[in-house]
């Protein structure tokens, strides 16, 4: 079926170009596919494991924890969601959104924290 | 009319337009869990010593279930990249296999995990009155280990003692209602026991005992007074200063056969693991909720597309690879979401 818009820019080309080229390349991928599954299992299973392992504090579990899962959301995002390779316009609102997100937890922890001056509410 | 765009880049993004679209759609979606994830940390950075529970929940049912949503990420990509080879049967046979994957994992959370919750009890005890209760909570053995002191009593709530003042019929009516039965005092005692229908013969696990919810209702009976409950405890309140039970964990195991009385005059606040049991749960079921809402979406989404995909592929074989694609997208922020659910609530 052809668009009924045509794609004349040269990026717009390219791309398309891409696409006649991914039957060969998606086929080299799918073992691909199963190795990162299997590698997502056992970091699940590692993680359980880590969790039973005292590492001197609750707060250096946390961080080995969340070291742990941060890996495999990377690994799924980078090869199942194809954002390795993926173009720019995505990786910008994704940045955008990480930027926000940030600023979202930044709130929690200022309110936890506390380090504006004479603004600590307390029902004490 | 013609959608635009749906199998050939927009030249001035380079994308398929439902790529942007899900693409924007997934960055409201971070800002959504983003905020409840937020939420967690602020009630666990304030929740104080020995409130915010731990060992609550099954960590071999979790795990599996992460296993699950890890296969089905793993079969819907293999359904996009089996379209794009064409080989449109293995594609159907990928997407059935992801669908049923999404559908385990929901049925597990909704007739397995979630249902244990609503049965079991716990009950907050005063920390003037911790002392009386040393013998379930340990506190003294946690203390010299360094660990956070315990509050809470959980187990199988067996049985309600109760005063009574007022008309009969109606508390004989609201037991019934429930499965319940009135044992009347024996002599010297001045509180009637309301217990499960038939308890009184049955021995251990056998007993049906009173559940959270039934005995709310009792208490909401006009001069209806719960004085204590009777509690098979859970293994960490039957041997609270044994080392297994410092960090309570893993298989969910029936309560023990000890029985712990507990006066409702020491009980700071007692309910089943419902959401107003603590914060834990408050945010456990908002966020497990809402993921297993994403989780049903998909699978609906999927399913048409399943039942419905093959006149589509028909006319144009690259569409229905991008649908795929684009659902297969959301389907992999469900499974992400789900992988710091996981440690965040089952492990830490």
């Amino acid at each position: 079926m052809s668009d009924p818009h045509p794609t004349d820019t040269t990026r717009a080309a390219a791309a398309h170009h891409d696409a006649s080229h991914d039957a060969e390349h998606i086929a080299r991928h799918l073992k691909g596919y199963f190795v990162v599954g299997g590698i997502l299992i056992f970091f699940t299973a590692l993680t359980v494991a880590l969790s039973y392992v005292d590492f001197g504090s609750l707060k250096a579990n946390w961080i080995i924890a969340m070291a742990v899962a941060t890996f495999k959301v990377g690994l799924v995002a980078a090869i199942f969601m194809h954002l390795k390779g993926e173009r720019w316009t995505i990786w910008q609102f994704l940045l955008f959104t990480l930027f926000f997100v940030a600023g979202l937890f930044l709130l929690t922890l200022l309110a936890w924290g506390d380090p504006i001056w004479g603004t600590h509410h307390t029902l004490h | 009319m013609q959608i635009p765009y749906e199998t050939s880049a927009r030249p001035d993004t380079g994308l398929y337009n439902a790529k942007l679209g899900i693409w924007l759609f997934l960055a409201s979606e971070v800002m959504l869990f983003g905020g409840l994830f937020s939420g967690y940390l602020f009630l666990r950075l304030g929740a104080e010593d020995g409130y915010w529970p731990k060992g609550l929940l099954n960590v071999p049912v979790g795990a599996f279930n992460t296993a699950v949503l890890i296969a089905s990420s793993v079969t819907i990509v293999l359904t996009w990249a089996n379209l794009k080879m064409r080989k449109w049967k293995q594609a159907q046979r990928y997407l059935l296999a992801t669908i049923l994957c999404g559908a385990v994992f929901l049925i597990v959370k909704l007739t397995y995990e979630y249902p244990q919750k609503f049965q079991h009890f716990g009950a907050f005890i005063n920390k003037n009155a911790a002392h009386e209760y040393e013998q379930y909570l340990g506190n003294d053995y946690l203390k010299a280990k360094g660990l956070p002191p315990r509050y809470e009593i959980s187990g199988h709530l067996e049985a309600l003692e109760v005063t009574f003042s007022g008309d009969k019929a109606q508390l004989t009516a609201a037991a019934d209602r429930d499965g319940l039965e009135i044992v009347e005092p024996h002599a010297g005692e001045h509180t009637l026991k309301i217990v499960g229908k038939g308890d009184e013969q049955k021995q251990g696990h056998d007993k049906k005992g009173v559940s959270p919810a039934a005995a709310e209702r009792i208490a909401r009976v006009p001069g209806a007074k719960i004085e204590a409950f009777e509690v098979a405890l859970d293994e960490v309140n039957a041997e609270p200063t044994n080392p297994a039970s410092d960090r309570p964990h893993f298989l969910y195991k029936h309560p023990t056969e000890k029985i712990g009385l507990i006066h409702a005059k020491d009980v700071q606040w007692a309910s089943s693991f419902a959401p107003k049991h603590s914060p834990y749960f408050a945010i456990y079921f908002t966020i497990t909720g809402l993921h297993g809402a994403h989780v049903l979406a998909g699978v609906l989404v999927m399913t048409y597309f399943f039942v419905f995909g093959e006149q589509i592929y028909r006319k144009n074989p690259e569409h229905q690879a991008n649908r795929i694609e684009v659902v297969g997208l959301f389907w992999h922020f469900v499974d992400l979401i789900w992988i710091f659910v996981f440690p965040i609530f089952y492990l830490l």
